[in-house]
Order: structure tokens, then sequence, then C-alpha cells
């Protein structure tokens, strides 16, 4: 006995029942598609947040003050104002791997232009900050050297800042108020979009860090240093070194926790998909019930079809069919349904997931392996449950078979 | 030369519930290449049993079962299926042709479960002719449910003779078929029986078995009866006398 022919015995077999053939397959059908779906919006969800992620620039590792695991008093991440310059400029010429240090400070003002005014944030960074970011001005230039060491009186201003306070002229060679003292706008950045929080990255304006300490907030404490590591494989490495370094310069004695904490672009990263991780968890995980139930749904029919052709059965075996000839028919019968609903069901999610993109905009991306996956295992699925069916069908006695009305 | 059928002390016991049926008791016989026997007998004589225990159905309880010269009396589930596929043609009552399926795809059905691989295009030839035998090639693409009960009976035959069988075994082949399609039934077996087939048939009917050679009648799990055909009746002259009744009945006007 051979497959193919096997094949095209249980292909004409759905054939003759197509209605019933259709709605067995239903369950598998919706539930792969629905594994597929699901698939495609977590991935999506979660190729969006690796997008912000690769927007806070590239082999980042962010340094905050203060740590939430300090024992005691906790204080969140920049809150005790730990880290100072000297310690942004230790770690850039001490700590080998590290490319370019900003030291960052951060605060809210109201700022002005004009008859304008708006909310923004406000940055203190060095002018190595946009290019560690990949973030590149539209018009205007960045920070020169002299303007941090002179606390220069200018500003970089958002795009979002830019349109609220300027409209659609270009903002470069304008000046706009901070906290009453008049900055000179020197550059405009290009839109980034929204950052993994949710915030709007553009809403800002960027001043040279000395000048934010001196002419800003009139405090010498960075809430946090960023951190360009040269090479990605190093950053386990050098963020070890930083942690290191800053333990020694802080007098921190063994055994006693850290005044700040240590986050790469990645620790970053894996917190942000661990949840949508999780959700795509859940959903795949009733759908999976969806596909047990549409397995119990073909053992069904081939319980049903397997007494419906009991004749069937006894006359194959009345002229030479094994046991086995028998159960391979049932069982390569059920893969088939099984096997077809998977493959229609790989089309209905795929359909889901661009029709859910297209009319929700929701971002959808169903990896390839996904698709073989929910093949396989719906082709598993024709095994697993029809195995009994078909294990029936071949324990037949030929002489009752035969015989059966 | 061998018999085709040699039973040695064969029984068959069945356990019904908490009492032992003895359908078939000691049963000895000889059954020769080229032989055309009927088995008689009412129902629960011993018959069926002794059908599905010469069909390599079921297996004997005890004694010896020699087939074509193979002990076949201890041969497994599928050890028997090869024999049933290699020696054995069967013709059953009902026809028992696969539904929805051609004339020419059901008698292939025998090859599909040869043990040895044949190619389809093999397959196809030797159906076809096996159909062409039984004068029924032209409808070949026929499913069952599109032919008389006479054609599906022959599209059993060619299906039985597909595999060139050393038995033909045939179950009340004209229980389901009118009086003249009986006997072209029958004036299909003793052509085959002429070209040195070896058959056996299970039949109630005497008239029937008077087209064989040998008649054997059992009663309660035993052969009483075991006798040569004395006047055998041919098919061929049974038709030719149905025809000439059939044309003088023309010519009566009514």
């Amino acid at each position: 006995m051979k497959l193919g022919p096997t094949f095209r015995l249980a292909a004409r077999a759905l054939r003759r029942n197509k209605m019933r053939s259709l709605l067995t397959m239903l369950g598998i059908i919706i539930g792969v598609g629905a594994v597929i779906a699901m698939v495609g919006i977590g991935n999506g969800a979660r190729a969006q947040v690796e997008a912000q992620i690769a927007s806070l620039g590239q082999n980042m590792i962010l340094i905050f003050s203060g740590s939430t695991t300090s024992s005691g008093v906790r204080t969140g991440y920049g809150g005790s104002g730990t880290l100072k310059i000297d310690d942004a400029m230790a770690i850039l010429r001490e700590v080998p791997g590290v490319v370019a240090v900003s030291p960052e400070i951060r605060s809210f003002s109201q700022v002005a232009a004009g008859n304008q005014n708006w909310y923004s944030q406000l940055l203190g960074e060095s002018p190595e900050y946009f290019d560690m970011r990949q973030w590149p001005l539209t018009s205007g230039a960045g920070f020169t050297d002299q303007e941090v060491r002179a606390a220069a009186k200018v500003v970089i201003i958002g795009k979002t800042t830019a349109t609220q306070l300027f409209g659609t002229a270009d903002p470069v060679g304008q000046i706009i108020r901070i906290k009453n003292v008049p900055f000179m706008v020197t550059g405009l950045l290009k839109s980034k979009g929204m950052s993994l929080m949710g915030n709007d990255q553009d809403d800002v304006a960027i001043v040279p860090y000395t000048t934010a300490m001196k002419r800003l907030t009139g405090d010498t404490k960075l809430r946090s240093i960023n951190v360009q590591a040269a090479i990605a494989d190093d950053i386990p490495q050098v963020q070890q070194q930083i942690n290191a370094l800053l333990r020694q310069r802080h007098g921190i004695t063994p055994g006693r926790d850290d005044d700040f904490t240590v986050r790469s672009q990645q620790d970053i990263a894996e917190m942000a998909t661990a949840q949508s991780k999780i959700m795509t968890l859940l959903l795949a995980s009733i759908a999976c019930v969806s596909l047990v139930v549409g397995g119990i749904g073909i053992m069904n029919i081939m319980l049903v079809s397997v007494t419906e052709r009991t004749r069937e059965i006894g006359i194959r075996m009345a002229v030479g069919a094994h046991g086995r000839d028998i159960l391979m028919q049932f069982l390569i019968e059920a893969v088939t349904l099984s096997s077809l609903s998977g493959a229609l069901g790989i089309g209905l999610g795929f359909g889901t997931s661009s029709a859910l993109s297209r009319f929700m905009g929701w971002p959808t991306q169903v990896p390839l392996i996904w698709v073989g996956v929910a093949f396989g295992v719906s082709a598993l699925i024709g095994v697993g449950f029809g195995l009994y069916p078909a294990w029936k069908a071949a324990a037949l006695d030929p002489i009752d078979a035969l015989r059966y009305e | 030369m061998p018999a085709v059928i040699h039973l040695d002390a064969v029984s068959k016991t069945y356990q019904s519930g908490d009492v032992e049926v003895h359908a078939v008791r000691s049963v000895s016989l000889e059954i020769h290449a080229g032989e055309f026997v009927a088995i008689m007998g009412a129902s629960g004589s011993g018959k069926s049993s002794m059908m599905n225990m010469l069909g390599c159905l079921d297996r004997p309880t005890s004694g010896t079962y020699l087939l074509d010269g193979i002990d076949v009396s201890k041969l497994d589930r599928n050890q028997l299926a090869d024999i049933r596929n290699q020696k054995i043609g069967f013709i059953f009552q009902g026809f028992n042709l696969l539904a929805r399926t051609t004339a020419l795809e059901n008698v292939e059905l025998p090859m599909f479960y040869a043990r040895r691989d044949i190619p389809a295009k093999e397959q196809r030839e030797r159906a076809m002719k096996a159909l062409e035998t039984v004068g029924i090639g032209k409808r070949s693409d026929h499913h069952p449910n599109q032919l008389s009960g006479g054609q599906q009976q022959r599209v059993a035959i060619a299906r039985a003779l597909v595999n060139q069988p050393a038995l033909l075994l045939a179950d009340e082949p004209t229980g389901n078929l009118d009086s003249r399609t009986s006997v072209e039934i029958m004036d299909a077996f003793q052509d085959l029986n002429n070209q040195g087939m070896t058959i056996v048939m299970v039949t109630h009917e005497p008239d029937i078995a008077a087209y064989t050679k040998r008649n054997i009648v059992m009663r309660d799990g035993v052969i009483v009866t075991d006798k040569a055909v004395t006047t055998r009746t041919s098919a061929k002259e049974e038709l030719r006398r149905l025809d000439e009744e059939h044309a003088a009945a023309q010519l009566i006007p009514s």
C-alpha cells in the first residue's frame, strides 16, 4: 500500500461529503486563524516597541541616580541626585568601550516666544547627545564645545515645541524665553514620535547641560547619564565596569546597595516587551482551546465516518487489506482534513491580520516560523484525534464488517 | 497435483454466552483444481461458518486447512489477508462493491492491497481485461448505482478474478438476482470453470446447484451428502431455451 494513492483516496472520501468536511474543518480553521492573527498582532506590537527602543539611540546605556532597590528609603530613578558631572567624565575617561557620554538634567518649564507660550520638557545635554540618540537636526546646528564651556544661552527645540511657538516658520535664529531667560534657537530637531511610555519626544527644548545647571535649575546634580558603547556585544561588560567605577567613586562598601541604576537599552526593551509577550501568550492559549475543540470535532466526524463505512472496511479487508492499511487510510483522511484546515486557517489568519492593520491601524507582522508551526500543529491534531477512530476501523473483524447493514 | 482445498477434521466452535456452539464439526474435505462445487444446507447448517473458513476470513478452532498447499489454519490476521488477496476471489450475495467508485476502480481494489507493487498502468490494464472477460468492459467508468444487479455481480466477478486466484468463493451469488440474470451469472461461472477455475459456491437453491459439478449438503455442522452432479444444467442451453420461450411469447397474439 502506497502513500500517494492513499492520499488520493482520502481526498476523494472528503470530497464526497463536502459540507460535512467543511464544517468539521471550521473548528481548526478558526483556531489556526486566531493563532496566526494573535501572533501577528503580538509581533506587530513588539516590532513597534522595538522601533521605539531603537529610537533611544544606538548601544545606549542609561545610568539613573538613585535606585529603586535600595534598602530603607526608596527614591526612584533620578530622585536622589547622586550622579555628578565628574562621574560622567570619569566614565568616558576610564571605561573602555565607551565612545560618548551625555550628562542629563531634566525638568519641565514654561517656554515662550513672542506672544505664544508652551509647557515643554527641558533637557540639559552634551553636544554628543544628538549623535547618540541618532536624532538629526532638520535645520540649524548642534551645540559646540565652546557653548558648553560658556554655558551659552542656546537651545535646540523639538518639532512639537517649534510648532506650538512658531507655527510653520523656521525657528532657527529666533529667541525663546525659558524661565524668563532669553535663549537663541540654534537648531530644530527631526520628529522622533512617541517614546515607549507614550510621551511625545518632540515636545522638548534641549540646552547644554552646563547652561541647564547654571541658569535654569541651579543644581549641580544629574538626573541621569547617557552612555554610548562602541559595540553592542560589549554592553554587558561596559555596564559592569560602569557599575564598579561608580561604586568606587561613591565610596560604596561591598554589601551595600548601589545609589544608582545602570540600565542598557536591552534591559529596557525586555521590560517593555515582557508585557506584550504575556498578552500574546494569553491570546494564543485561548486560540489553542479552539484548536482542541476543532480536533474533537475531527475525531467525532471520523468516528461517524468509520461506522458509516463499516461495510467498505469489510470489503477492503476481504480483498486483502491489512489492519494497518485501514488504519493509514483513516489516519491520512484525518490528517488531510486537519492540514487542509491548517492551510485555510493560515490564510484566514493573514487576512484578519492585514484587515486589522488596514482598518484599525494596528501594526501586525506574522513571522514565517509561526506559519510552519501552525501547519505542523494542525497536522498533529489530525494524527492525535484521528488515531482512535482509525484504530477502531482497523480493529474491525472482516466478517462482522461485511455483514454490517 | 495437490488439492486446492484440503480440510482435515476441521471444527469451528463459537462461544455464545455460556453456550458453546459447534458450527462445524470435524469436517474433512478435498476439492481439486478445476472442480465446481455447490455447498448447500439450511440456515444454521454450518455452511456460512464453512464459507468463512474456506475464505480465510476466519480460522478453524481445530483441524488443518491446506489452501493450494499452504497451511492457513495457523496464520495470523495479516497473513490471512495476504492469502485472501492472492489466492481467493470473493463474490457476495450483495455484490459488495464500493459505492461511488467506478467499476474499473472497484476491480483495481485487490491490486491496491497486493504486497507487491503493481504499476498503475498494469493495474488499469489488468482490471480492464478482467471486466472484458465478464463482458462488461464498456461500462468500466460506471458507478455501481448506474449498473443493474447482474452487471454489478459481473463487476464483482471481475474483481474476484483480477489477482488470478486459485479459488473463486461465491456466497449466494444469485440471491439478489432475477432468474434470467441468475442463469447469466451461472453461464459466466461455467465459462470460467471450463477455463480451469476452481469455484466453490454456497447456495440454497437446488436449481442453481444443478449448474455445478459436485453438490455438498451440510446439516448441523457435518457433511451429510457429497455427490457428483449427474444431470448438469448447461447455462447456455438454459439461456437459449429462455430466449425461445420469450420469442414464442411474443408470437402469441394477446
